[in-house]
């Protein structure tokens, strides 16, 4: 083992939800074979047990776990169940997911506002309560805290226009060179203000399975090549929607009283997402398809993905906070001293 | 300064269905004297004037429909 390459600051192994993801955590602490790959081709693709699985394996490739060997994030056998687990959720989402032929077609539903509005951002910005906007942080810390890192890995994998577009849209989420505004840090002085615990990974247990599926997407499309289209439609796609729901969002935040660094994570978004926007259509997008327009699919079909299993997570969001329950599993967050009822 | 080379020109990108895309650092003067200033990369400036953030794009420009 690895010793000196061990992240001291790795966060705990999850809990297991299932004997996919109990497998996973035994292979990485107890070093044991891996169940043969017809336990994981009868888990539902979207399901808690798949989708942890899964997560535990990509972790791997950002900051790993405490006490777990950082060489597993090559181990064959975990990468052999891993690309079955991948295979699993990649048919579910090309099954389930909207469908559109062109790049064109696929933004065209993203570009238009509704003047009412059903999203989470909508909900919260009319009638959101601060309880919720801790549980949406607390889960949504699972991207926010490595933000921007799942993209990175597709650089090397671009040329020209959509290498220089993407990278200049990546040093404006890492702080344009200045820590203090790395989008991550800035999300970390959120969920304090928030009263969250803002330890990596520390939110990972009570995160739901439509969050894991979130997160999963952006790790799976970031780490293969040969889905590199496909994580340009994703980041594509986040970017878009990300400058108007943040604007609701601020309000939110402002609404509620949840404090200065809450309210400025979202009010810096609405403004460089709305520069990324524009980057990355213009550049990012039609730079990768004027040298690969064969991608051109790839690229719609991650778009699609993305919106497929956003609106999953809101649809598991909303289900929840209108029925006065928590959306995260166990018994939600503990209500922090100072702000009790 | 004699000896700086000569900077190159700025560029501006001009659509007409969003914003206008200048590359930073910027300031820009409002109509009332107030500087505003950004350092980002690029900067989005709003050019239909329905951003509540102006002279900031807040992609107020995109169309709205009853959902």
């Amino acid at each position: 083992m690895s010793d000196t390459a061990t992240d001291l600051r790795a966060p705990a192994l999850p809990k297991p939800r299932g004997a996919l993801s109990e497998a996973v955590a035994g292979r990485l602490t107890e070093g044991t074979p891996l169940p043969a790959a017809p336990v994981a081709t009868m888990a539902d693709p979207y399901g808690d047990d798949l989708q942890l699985a899964l997560y535990l394996c990509y972790e791997l490739h950002y900051r790993g776990f405490a006490g777990v060997d950082p060489d597993l994030e090559w181990d064959p056998d975990l990468l052999g169940l891993r690309r079955v687990l991948e295979s699993r959720f990649l048919t579910a989402l090309r099954r389930d997911a909207p469908r559109h032929r062109t790049v064109d077609e696929a933004v065209a539903g993203l570009l238009v506002e509704p003047v009412h509005g059903a999203s989470v951002s909508h909900y919260l910005r009319r009638e959101g309560e601060l309880w919720q906007l801790r549980e949406l942080a607390a889960q949504r810390s699972l991207y926010h805290l490595k933000e921007a890192d799942p993209h990175a890995w597709v650089l090397p994998r671009l040329w020209g226009r959509a290498k220089a577009g993407m990278a200049a849209v990546e040093f404006d989420e890492y702080g344009g060179g200045r820590a203090d505004r790395i989008h991550a840090r800035l999300f970390a002085a959120l969920m304090a203000d928030l009263g969250l615990d803002t330890a990596y990974g520390r939110y990972l247990d009570p995160a739901p399975a439509p969050m894991l599926a979130v997160v999963n997407l952006m790790s799976l499309f970031g780490l293969h090549r040969a889905l590199r289209g496909c994580l340009v439609g994703h980041f594509a796609t986040v970017e878009i929607t990300s400058s108007p729901a943040s604007r609701r969002m601020a309000e939110a935040m402002r609404r509620t009283g949840a404090g200065p660094a809450a309210e400025f994570f979202y009010d810096e978004h609405v403004e460089a997402d709305a520069v990324h926007e524009q980057v990355v259509r213009r550049e990012v997008i039609a730079g990768l398809l004027d040298e690969e327009p064969s991608l051109e699919a790839d690229v719609a079909f991650g778009i699609d993905a993305t919106v497929h299993l956003d609106e999953r997570l809101e649809h598991h969001l909303l289900a929840a906070w209108r029925d006065g329950r928590t959306s995260l599993r166990g018994d939600g967050l503990a209500v922090p001293a100072g702000q009790g009822h | 300064m004699p000896n700086e080379p000569a900077e190159k020109p700025r560029r501006i990108t001009v659509r007409t269905d969003g914003p206008v895309l200048v590359e930073g650092p910027v300031e820009i003067v409002l109509e009332d004297g107030t500087v505003v200033s950004s350092d980002r990369f690029c900067v989005a400036l709003c050019t239909c004037r329905r951003s509540l953030r102006f002279p900031w794009c807040d992609t107020s420009h995109r169309r709205r429909a009853r959902d």
